[in-house]
């Protein structure tokens, strides 16, 4: 199976001496949905930023389709969406995703045609003109989401994409996660719900800076006797101390 | 770099303000206003006709100073910059982006308000219109350029905010404005030698008491221009692609 990421014994530590990751080891498949699941803090926006080249390494190596993560050449080759919202509030959908478009070298008709399809990917259609601090929360994380998807970058790392949304919405995202995966897209998703869990192909589970874990849903729960994603956490967790 | 991502981020920028109708009236309203309200303090033409023109070299780097620094660190705390930073933008189409975006909405301000000082006020500016509105889009381009660079060390717009006493003010003691250079002590004249409002405010006077564009006036704003080169490059060195 072809790899998308590649870490090996990964080390991040923080200027106030906090060690984010400690000795992370992960190859993560192309072509599925790999979750990062951990509570708050586990450091799963640490290993995000830095599979985005924006986090500095103290120790190990990265690599992201097979360059090493923060190369130049990567950029346009994935999309990342912030844990923030990380869109201007002040301008409308559309000028929002006209930007971002223009950012990542599209030109004319390519803005127009990339704009159309993430509007409709996430279904923002009839708030296109709105400004982006006048919607919702789930439509501001929508907008988020469609500056994502406007590249048509192979791969998506997703910071806590459904955090606040209500369960319908959620639905809806998860399935768009799907469709794009159909697709041939690979997706990287951090999220601190155990029940997206069993939503995803692939699972990381991390706490403390150190995978607990990383197997599917279904083989996470055989290896552990478990009937679900959260029990066998918590039983990784136990058996930890 | 890229021209085409560079006028994007400028556009965007414009865009942003055009959706806040109540910035562009302050930044268009005041000035203008602020001169006005001078001319009735002094009630000695003589004098507002020499600080008048001085004010054109302030309150456009002034201006922009604040709004630039609040902008730049909204785009570093709310993710916008994180996301720019992942893709392939460089960091000089950022900065430059605003540097172009606030330099023209610096050149409307001057027009506005060099067009009360010039047409209602009738301030004598012997140096003409033109040196004018280039000494104080000057101003502006420096402002906009220090702005970027201090938005790196503020963590909140509050911090941003106090930049500028912290920063702006000291400059504004020494520039001349409110007692002549020479008459200070030497170690404010030495800090006016180096602080760059100093040579904005000294441009615009060249111009009052000049009819032709002079070597001076064209020293003074090569400093401003350098300063506000060398603010920009170093305000590029803050934004990393890494942290």
């Amino acid at each position: 199976m072809e790899t998308a990421v590649a870490v090996k014994n990964l080390s991040v530590i923080y200027k106030n001496g906090f060690k984010a990751l400690n000795g992370v080891s992960l190859e993560l498949p192309a072509g599925k949905i790999t979750g990062f699941i951990g509570p708050s803090g586990a450091g799963k926006t640490t290993l995000i930023r830095v599979l985005v080249g924006r986090q500095k390494i103290a120790g190990g190596t990265a690599a992201v389709l097979g360059s090493p993560a923060g190369s130049a050449k990567l950029r346009g080759q994935f999309s990342y969406m912030t844990q923030n919202l990380s869109v201007y509030p002040d301008l409308t959908v559309t000028e929002n995703l006209n930007y971002f478009a223009r950012m990542l070298g599209l030109r004319g008709t390519a803005v127009k045609t990339a704009v159309n399809g993430a509007v409709r990917l996430v279904d923002l259609g009839p708030q296109t003109e709105q400004v982006v601090g006048s919607l919702s929360g789930g439509q501001k994380q929508r907008v988020s989401l469609a500056v994502a998807l406007l590249g048509d970058a192979p791969l998506l790392f997703l910071d806590e994409p459904t955090v606040g949304l209500d369960p319908v919405l959620r639905e809806q995202l998860w399935k768009l996660f799907r469709e794009l995966v159909g697709k041939g897209k690979t997706i990287i998703i951090t999220s601190h719900v155990m029940d997206e869990a069993d939503r995803c192909d692939d699972l990381v589970l991390i706490r403390g800076g150190k995978v607990l874990a990383h197997a599917s849903p279904h083989e996470l729960c055989a290896q552990t006797h478990s009937q679900t994603v959260e029990e066998g956490f918590i039983k990784l967790v136990e058996g930890q101390k | 770099m890229s021209p085409l991502k560079t006028l994007a981020t400028s556009r965007r920028v414009l865009a942003q303000l055009h959706h806040d109708p109540r910035t562009l009236a302050l930044l268009f309203v005041v000035p203008p206003v602020l001169i006005t309200v001078l001319k009735y303090v002094f009630q000695n033409d003589l004098a507002f006709d020499r600080i008048a023109p001085m004010l054109l070299g302030i309150f456009p780097m002034v201006m922009m100073f604040l709004i630039t620094s609040i902008a730049t660190l909204r785009e570093r705390t709310n993710g916008t910059l994180e996301r720019l930073m992942t893709m392939p933008v460089g960091k000089v189409d950022f900065i430059l982006g605003y540097a172009i975006a606030f330099s023209v909405l610096a050149l409307v301000q001057a027009l506005i308000a060099a067009g009360v000082m010039l047409g209602l006020l009738q301030v004598t500016v012997l140096g003409g219109t033109l040196p004018t509105l280039v000494g104080a889009v000057l101003a502006a381009f420096l402002g906009t350029s220090l702005g970027l660079f201090i938005s790196a060390f503020a963590a909140t717009e509050f911090q941003a905010v106090q930049f500028m006493p912290a920063f702006i003010f000291p400059q504004l003691l020494v520039c001349g404005l409110f007692v002549a250079r020479d008459q200070m002590a030497q170690l404010l004249q030495w800090l006016a030698d180096v602080f760059p409002l100093t040579y904005s405010v000294d441009a615009m006077k060249e111009i009052t008491s000049h009819t032709t564009w002079t070597g001076r006036f064209s020293r003074d704003l090569a400093v401003v221009a350098a300063y506000a080169v060398a603010a920009l490059l170093l305000g590029s060195l803050t934004i990393r692609r890494q942290e």
